[in-house]
């Protein structure tokens, strides 16, 4: 029901341009929940949030990433699942050779879970303001983000991509990012600066590492891959060079910047224009 | 001359007869006396997982390279079994349920066997199987749909299955490698999520019946049945899943319980849910409970003590004495008298939040963490199921770790309904970025997006007299291997980065590294065929064994 009056409350905002989202905020925006706008209830996702905790978060996790290659939230599968029925027929029947196991739930709580699983990226996200994703859009540009961010195939590597941000960070999260950046950078993604042997000093932004090497993307945008045994200093830090936004942009200004983000998912069909290029949806 | 030619004849067709003998159960028994062979999952009864092959030492080991490698065909999930190798025969389950027996020394395949499993199989936490065992000329092995199975050493052919365990839609698995004791396999069952009924039971080799069970939940009129509330026990969990040890003398067979159910809500089980989080003492004859210890009374944050029991002879406080070592999944490592179960020491290994000390008798004063807070360590513990490994060489005992890692708890009512998961609210890690999809509340795939932030992975040494670390090996990732030492004072540990790795056991310092490309999440082991020493271990979905040059 939420979300049918979500969209209700986004035709009655339509001249201020600004919905109050607590939930599925963007959903007719997102290419896996596009098909199915409104076809959920509220209190489906509702039960199926207690099925899914019961049937599915021991090895999918409470926020559906905890598999490999598989988030749920941003309806990304490792097997062919383009539509509801796709869902149904592997969680009744499970994935052969795998961990994954068939489920005998009963109708319901199979349209449940189903319900939760195309919603859970919005259940129960704290409150924000989403406000005109083309003039966020300029905003975007005009403050020189794609001289870090990534959308599409324009703006630097030097940060995260962004290119699919709405699909796998709640509007919460985003406008968090864009006030405190520190607080909400991964530890994966923090900056780091090594010294090598010879002297020569590159910065660059962490991708992976393990005991014996580390692998960066430099500010020169090269993948590159050191031995730590060949490294003479190397320092993670902690502190995100992004500038928090809280004084830079008014409340109205941040609420477009989230909305921009928040419409960018994986297809391209997010905000205005959004990205080109890149992997179909339902991949 | 012809008769002479005669028995030259038969001494030679006699050679490879008496190379592959019967596992009997005296050779069991003194497994020790024949270091070639890997005859039990821990290597022998007092489960050190040491091996006393000197061929790989600490100055030509880093000349060590691949033998062979013997890819698994039939399933992506992890590959955690130990191989048992048996003159010159290697025997290990292949992800998911399948049995194979290969030539150790080339990993060229002499049978396998496939079990099919039913789709409505309800494994916890990943389609998972930790090996088989051996006796007489039968390989026994317990499936993920509750059936324990004999088959023909020399030929896979199946001799019997014994459904131990009907209910397998309900959460009832075999995930363990059996342990042999005498002329019975035992076996103990796992799905701790699920609210089971967890037990431990012996079986006779010959024909799979039931000899003896112990039921880990004690039911209406068996001792300590009152620390359970109402009906709670029926649905109490107390899993075994993995393998025990046993010691002869005292004929007692040792194991560990794992969580009650649901996992992560206490108070919906007031009690200290005996003989949940304990290890229990059994007659190995008759089953019957001898005593127990229990770690984590009224567990709520998953501690399954289902690690595996080493037992050392050794002095304590100046008199010989039969001790239990045990690090627990709790954070603390701990010292029993075998004997009796009586507490010697405990002292935590990793940061420890959860319980602030002992009482004299052994009993952890419980300290729960305000709402919202982390509790250290977090869920899937200081140290998990990894294999321990104990050298009386050394006499310190090596333990993988995850240090510094924490979980924030939110118990929640949970309702009982068979096959489903009864946890009682999800624990996550703590983490820097709440809520941010990248950082997942395990952690798994090829890149570590947990970082030093949640946890790094270890292998420790400890002091059994003391509990103190000795030392640390630090490795980036956390890490699901077990541990091998050697009597060359070599230590053999794999890890999540998919690296094998060789340290000195007196220092800790890294000797030889070799990276396998996939995650180890086994216990290695070593064997030696025509003089040559190998040490194995499963990486990603493969078995590797590793020698010296010819």
């Amino acid at each position: 029901m939420q979300a049918r009056r979500f969209i209700t409350g986004c035709l009655l905002a339509t001249a201020a341009v600004v919905c109050v989202v607590a939930v599925a905020p963007a959903a007719a925006q997102q290419p896996q929940a596009a098909q199915h706008a409104g076809e959920y209830s509220q209190a489906d996702i509702q039960a199926g949030s207690v099925v899914y905790s019961l049937q599915c978060s021991q090895c999918h996790g409470p926020t559906g990433d905890q598999v490999g290659g598989i988030d749920l939230r941003s309806g990304r599968f490792r097997n062919n699942v383009s539509n509801d029925d796709d869902l149904r027929r592997i969680i009744t029947n499970g994935i052969p050779n795998t961990s994954m196991p068939g489920r005998k739930l009963a109708p319901a709580e199979l349209t449940a879970v189903i319900a939760y699983i195309r919603n859970m990226r919005d259940f129960n996200t704290t409150v924000v303001k989403l406000g005109d994703t083309a003039r966020g859009r300029t905003l975007f540009e005009g403050n020189g983000c794609a001289g870090c961010h990534r959308i599409g195939t324009t703006g630097s590597r030097i940060a995260s991509d962004l290119s699919e941000i709405g699909g796998s960070r709640s509007p919460a999260a985003i406008q968090q990012a864009l006030l405190d950046p520190s607080s909400m950078m991964m530890p994966i993604n923090r900056p780091v600066r090594i010294v090598t042997k010879e002297g020569r000093t590159v910065n660059g932004r962490r991708l992976n590492e393990d005991t014996f090497t580390l692998q960066l993307l430099t500010d020169q945008e090269q993948l590159m891959t050191v031995q730590k045994s060949d490294l003479k200093e190397f320092t993670i830090l902690k502190t995100a060079s992004m500038p928090s936004y809280k004084d830079k942009l008014g409340p109205q200004q941040l609420s477009d910047v989230v909305a921009y983000l928040a419409s960018l998912r994986a297809g391209g069909r997010g905000g205005a224009g959004g990205r080109q290029g890149g992997p179909p949806p339902g991949r | 001359m012809r008769r002479r030619l005669l028995l030259v004849l038969l001494l030679a067709t006699m050679v490879p007869l008496a190379m592959q003998a019967q596992v009997t159960y005296d050779r069991l028994l003194n497994a020790a006396k024949e270091p070639q062979n890997w005859l039990t999952y821990s290597g022998g009864y007092s489960s050190h997982r040491h091996s006393l092959l000197t061929q790989i030492d600490q100055n030509n080991v880093k000349r060590l390279q691949i033998a062979w490698v013997l890819q698994g065909d039939s399933s992506l999930q992890n590959f955690e079994a130990t191989p048992i190798v048996a003159d010159g025969v290697m025997y290990f389950t292949q992800p998911i349920n399948d049995v194979v027996a290969a030539d150790a020394k080339t990993g060229r395949v002499y049978w396998l066997y496939r079990h099919n499993l039913p789709p409505d199989i309800k494994p916890c936490c990943g389609s998972v199987n930790r090996g088989v065992a051996v006796l007489g000329d039968r390989v026994f092995y317990g499936t993920l749909d509750g059936q324990l199975i004999a088959l023909d050493a020399k030929t896979g052919r199946e001799l019997w299955i014994n459904t131990v365990t009907p209910n397998y839609a309900d959460g009832y698995s075999l995930t363990m490698a059996p342990l042999i004791i005498k002329d019975k396999v035992v076996v103990g069952v796992a799905g701790g999520e699920y609210g089971i009924r967890g037990w431990v039971a012996a079986f006779e080799p010959a024909t799979g019946k039931e000899v003896w069970r112990f039921n880990t939940i004690p039911g209406p009129g068996d001792p300590n049945h009152d620390s359970w509330p109402n009906k709670s026990w029926e649905n109490g969990g107390g899993p075994v899943w993995l393998t025990g040890s046993y010691d002869p003398e005292l004929n007692l067979t040792y194991w560990g319980v794992g969580n009650p159910g649901p996992d992560w809500n206490p108070k919906q089980r007031e009690g200290d849910n005996l003989y949940s989080s304990s290890v229990i003492a059994l007659d190995a004859d008759t089953g019957k409970l001898k005593w127990h210890y229990q770690f984590t009374p009224n567990d709520g944050y998953d501690y399954d003590s289902v690690q595996v029991p080493v037992l050392v002879d050794m002095n304590w406080r100046g008199s010989p004495r039969k001790l239990m070592l045990w690090a627990n999944r709790n954070g603390n490592f701990y010292v029993l008298d075998r004997t009796d179960g009586r507490f010697l020491l405990g002292k935590p290994y990793v940061k420890v939040n959860w319980m602030s000390g002992f009482t004299p008798n052994g009993r952890p004063m419980q300290t729960p963490q305000p709402t919202g807070m982390p509790t250290f360590p977090g869920n899937q513990g200081g140290t998990n199921w990894y294999s321990p490994s104990f050298s009386p060489r050394t006499g310190l005992m090596y333990i993988p770790i995850w240090d510094n890692y924490g979980s924030i708890y939110a118990p929640q009512d949970a309702t009982h309904k068979p096959g489903q998961v009864f946890g009682g609210g999800f624990p996550r890690p703590v983490v820097p970025v709440q809520g941010a999809p990248a950082t997942p509340t395990l952690r798994r795939g090829a890149i570590n997006n947990w970082t030093e932030a949640v946890s790094n992975g270890a292998v420790i040494a400890i002091d059994p007299t003391t509990g103190d670390r000795k030392w640390t090996y630090y490795m980036t990732d956390v890490t699901d291997s077990g541990v091998l030492s050697t009597a060359s004072d070599l230590i053999f540990t794999g890890g999540r980065e998919g690296y094998f790795q060789a340290l000195n056991a007196r220092t800790g310092e890294l000797l030889w590294k070799m990276n396998l490309g996939g995650q180890m999440a086994a216990g290695p082991m070593s064997y030696q065929v025509d003089g040559r020493q190998y040490v194995a271990i499963a990486s990603g979905r493969s078995v590797f064994s590793f020698a010296l040059p010819e």
